[in-house]
């Protein structure tokens, strides 16, 4: 059991939650997982670890709703509990000094971006970094972000909120005028994907985080499998920090469509069970 | 009385085209006049030759004679002696393979149904209530067990009967290791498996779900909060793949997701467990074991029209219990032997849409004795399916391992420990089970965690035990 000590309403759709976690709190990394289970009934979902605090012994999540899992974990209120917190899982990221890194956040992508951010920070890199979004709305973390970079771009696709367009685009121009040594990208399928085309024309090494479908998180089950320079790889344990010029995102695309018939089953039949109305179904 | 001796009873069992629409449990068990009656069989050998067949060496002539004189409650603590598990070993042991298959009755007739009569008398006691025992004084030494598979059970279990402070850790959020994550509802209901972990922690075992050790915490941590031996019991849980093309195709499960899925998270009660598992009209099984029987018979019950078990060798050869063959058969799973899959065929979505095999003829016997398998050229042909099952074998997870870098392995990877104590190369940590001897059995995992407990007390009482870790 965990308990929700802190709960804050980041856009319409992404919340983000202090859970109460002493096990999880004491090893997690940057680049870490969670994976968490709601009730007896529930889904068993990983979630990035945003942030910890060793002092409090807290681990905060910060996830969009985007099916039912999400939906009724969205509806906790602080002082309730998440029967199964498991953690901290997968591979940490490499700490350390390479220079000038640009971190690229796109969508809710944005949370697990920024302890990684944090890190590079703190090992003395110079930290560019660009988030992204498909709308204003949808937008957070802007001042967390500029505090841990040493300079913070803006996009929205629809232009509403700083620059308008794609991440890749600022990500291009800091390229054409700047020596980069590495860039990391998390966020949607394609999102990572293009990034990882446009470094792989300027040669820059390049991390992508990626998030098939799991289920324990433990190596176990290989759902989470993906093939990365043509090896299949389990993300969970082997990732889900990967290089992003070897990975098959295509594949990991296509994986991640399995279950959309029965998700989006799963989901009806909450909101009608719940009496919700119109509550936002979009997948990425 | 006649002296017609009564032959072996048949297992009752629920009707196939009943049973393939639910997930309860197939066989129904013996009225106790049949297994009375069964037991009366046996003709109680002076050296009786059963028990070298059961790896916890159960008293099986004590048990039966009891049995015989209708002393049900005599005769269930007379297993209980050994086996702490028997309503589990009663229905997945391999009988034919271990007791039953060196019951001297075996060799004229049919050898006595051991394992019937121990599921007999474990649901008798079962549907009674079980009390625990009365515990010795508590000893102020504290083991940690690592995974809650039969192997780590039964180790905890038998630690707390002499007092020890045993924590389990488990990974998952269930306790039982394969036997609720991997073997289905209708060969053993959970809620069996779910009354043997409440026995043990009855005897003061505290149960921590949800904590991967490797991960949430080292041993080393584990040392730190005063833990000062450890069993690990972590199972052969890692998924092997085929490493054949296509293989990451949307329709393809190891068998551990596949099962997974339907037994841990409840698949089979979707959309009322959030948890979902699709299942196509026509399904290939790859293997030829119990896990594959399982999965097999698992699909058939969450609606696929046609089932086929794709195995490279013949029916004979294959390791799963005659029994499972025998009712998968009777459920409708066709079995094509003798056949390999080279590669996996799919649509512009992504989607598998066959499986590309080849013809295989048996050559010479390789090292496990049993005719190894090669391929005719030019025999390819394809089975059209959209749902497939990769069951050829599981591996020691390195999950754990890896963050213990000084324990010893063996060549293929598993824990290297004394066959008797299970013991390890580092101080204080014994290992057993799967994850030493590779997949095996319940009986044999528990059998070894049994050992482990009487070399963990002897390692804690006697300073000149284990003078390998002592310099
Ligand atoms: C390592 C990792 C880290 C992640 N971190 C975050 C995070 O920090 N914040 C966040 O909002 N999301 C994160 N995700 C994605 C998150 O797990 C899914 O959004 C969530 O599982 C959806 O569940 P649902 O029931 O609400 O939606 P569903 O209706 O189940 O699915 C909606 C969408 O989520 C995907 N999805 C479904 N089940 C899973 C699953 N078990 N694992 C992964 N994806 C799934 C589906 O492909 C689909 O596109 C992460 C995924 C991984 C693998
Ligand atoms: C589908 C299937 C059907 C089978 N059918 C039969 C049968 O009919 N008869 C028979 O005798 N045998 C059968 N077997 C084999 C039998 O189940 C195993 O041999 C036995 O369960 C092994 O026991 P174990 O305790 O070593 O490991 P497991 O049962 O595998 O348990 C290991 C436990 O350790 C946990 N764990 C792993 N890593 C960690 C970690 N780092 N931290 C904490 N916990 C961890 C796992 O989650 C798991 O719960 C079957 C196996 C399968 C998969
Ligand atoms: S535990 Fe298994 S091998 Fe031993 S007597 Fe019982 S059924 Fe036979
Ligand atoms: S070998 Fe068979 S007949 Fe002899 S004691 Fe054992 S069960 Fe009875
Ligand atoms: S989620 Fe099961 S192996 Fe990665």
């Amino acid at each position: 059991m965990a308990k929700i000590l802190k709960k804050e309403v980041l856009t319409p759709q992404i919340k983000l939650m202090v859970i109460d976690a002493p096990w999880v709190a004491r090893k997690a990394r940057p680049g870490q997982f969670v994976v968490l289970r709601i009730n007896e009934q529930g889904e068993r979902i990983p979630l990035t670890i945003a942030d910890f605090d060793l002092q409090e012994e807290t681990v905060t999540i910060i996830f969009q709703e985007v099916g039912k899992t999400t939906m009724v974990l969205g509806d906790l209120e602080e002082g309730d509990e998440i029967l199964d917190f498991i953690g901290p899982l997968g591979k940490e990221i490499e700490e350390k000094y390479f220079g000038h890194v640009v971190c690229v956040g796109g969508g809710v992508g944005i949370a697990p971006t920024y302890p990684k951010a944090r890190a590079f920070k703190e090992k003395g890199n110079r930290v560019t970094s660009i988030i992204g979004a498909r709308s204003s709305n949808l937008l957070f973390w802007e001042e967390e972000m500029r505090r841990v970079s040493d300079e913070l771009f803006v996009t929205t696709d629809d232009g509403t909120y700083g620059e308008k367009g794609f991440v890749t685009q600022v990500l291009e121009r800091v390229l054409n005028k700047d020596k980069v040594d590495l860039v990391v990208a998390v966020g949607p399928v394609i999102m990572m994907k293009m990034t990882s085309l446009l470094t792989e024309k300027y040669s820059i090494p390049t991390l992508v985080s990626l998030n098939p479908i799991m289920v324990d998180g433990t190596g176990m089950c290989g759902c989470c499998r993906v093939t990365v320079g043509g090896k299949c790889k389990f993300t969970c344990v082997d990732g889900p920090v990967f290089d992003g010029h070897q990975v098959d995102f295509d594949e990991l695309m296509a994986r991640q469509r399995i279950y959309l018939e029965e998700e989006k089953r799963a989901l009806d039949a909450w909101l009608m069970e719940t009496e919700k109305e119109g509550a936002p179904y979009h997948v990425y | 009385m006649s002296t017609e001796r009564p032959s072996r009873p048949k297992m009752p069992q629920r009707p196939p085209e009943e049973r393939i629409k639910d997930f309860n449990e197939v066989p129904l068990g013996l009225s106790e006049e049949v297994a009375v009656a069964e037991a009366r069989r046996c003709i109680q050998c002076k050296k009786p030759t059963c028990i070298e067949g059961c790896p916890v060496e159960i008293d099986i002539p004590g048990f039966i004679k009891l049995l015989s004189q209708g002393e049900l409650d005599g005769a269930i603590a007379k297993i209980k002696e050994k086996n702490s598990l028997p309503a589990i070993c009663g229905r997945v042991c391999p009988q034919e393979d271990q007791c039953e298959s060196k019951c001297i009755l075996g060799r004229r007739g049919q050898p006595v149904a051991i394992g019937y009569l121990e599921r007999f008398l474990a649901d008798y006691e079962r549907e009674k209530g079980v009390k625990a025992p009365s515990l010795p004084p508590p000893r102020d030494k504290k083991v940690a067990v690592i995974g809650s598979g039969p192997a780590g059970l039964t180790c905890a279990g038998d630690l707390a009967r002499m007092g020890y402070k045993v924590t389990i850790f488990e990974a998952l959020h269930a306790p039982g290791g394969v036997l609720v994550y991997g073997i289905p509802e209708f060969r053993l209901p959970k809620a069996i498996v779910a009354q043997e972990v409440d026995y043990v922690q009855s005897l003061g075992v505290e149960l921590k779900v949800s904590r991967v050790i490797g991960k949430t915490f080292t041993l080393d941590d584990l040392k730190d909060e005063g833990y000062q031996a450890f069993f690990i019991g972590t199972g052969a849980g890692l998924p092997y793949f085929l490493e054949v093309p296509g293989e990451n195709l949307n329709g393809i499960y190891s068998a551990n997701e596949f099962l997974t899925r339907s037994n841990l998270m409840k698949a089979y009660l979707f959309p009322r467990y959030d948890t979902p598992l699709k299942v196509g009209q026509s399904v290939a099984v790859i293997g030829g074991g119990n896990v594959a029987m399982d999965s097999a018979r698992t699909a058939l019950r969450l609606g696929a029209k046609e089932v086929c078990l794709v195995y490279r060798r013949t029916k004979k050869e294959m390791p799963a219990r005659i029994e499972e063959v025998e009712r998968a058969e009777e459920e409708g799973v066709n079995c094509i032997i003798l056949t390999n899959p080279v590669r996996f065929l799919g649509n512009e979505n992504g989607w598998v849409t066959g499986i590309e095999c080849i013809q295989m003829e048996l050559g010479e016997p390789d090292e496990s004795g049993r005719r190894r398998p090669v391929p005719i050229p030019g025999s390819e042909f394809v089975i059209p399916i959209d749902t497939v099952v990769v069951a050829i074998g599981q591996g020691p997870n390195p999950l754990l391992l890896e963050t213990i870098p000084d324990l010893q392995l063996n060549r293929r990877g598993y824990i290297a420990a004394d066959a008797e104590t299970g013991a390890t190369s580092l101080a204080g940590v014994f290992a057993g089970g799967d994850i030493v001897t590779g997949a095996a059995t319940v009986i044999s995992a528990m059998g070894a965690g049994k050992r482990s407990a009487q070399a963990i007390d002897r390692f804690f009482t006697d300073s000149n035990s284990f003078p390998e870790w002592r310099q």
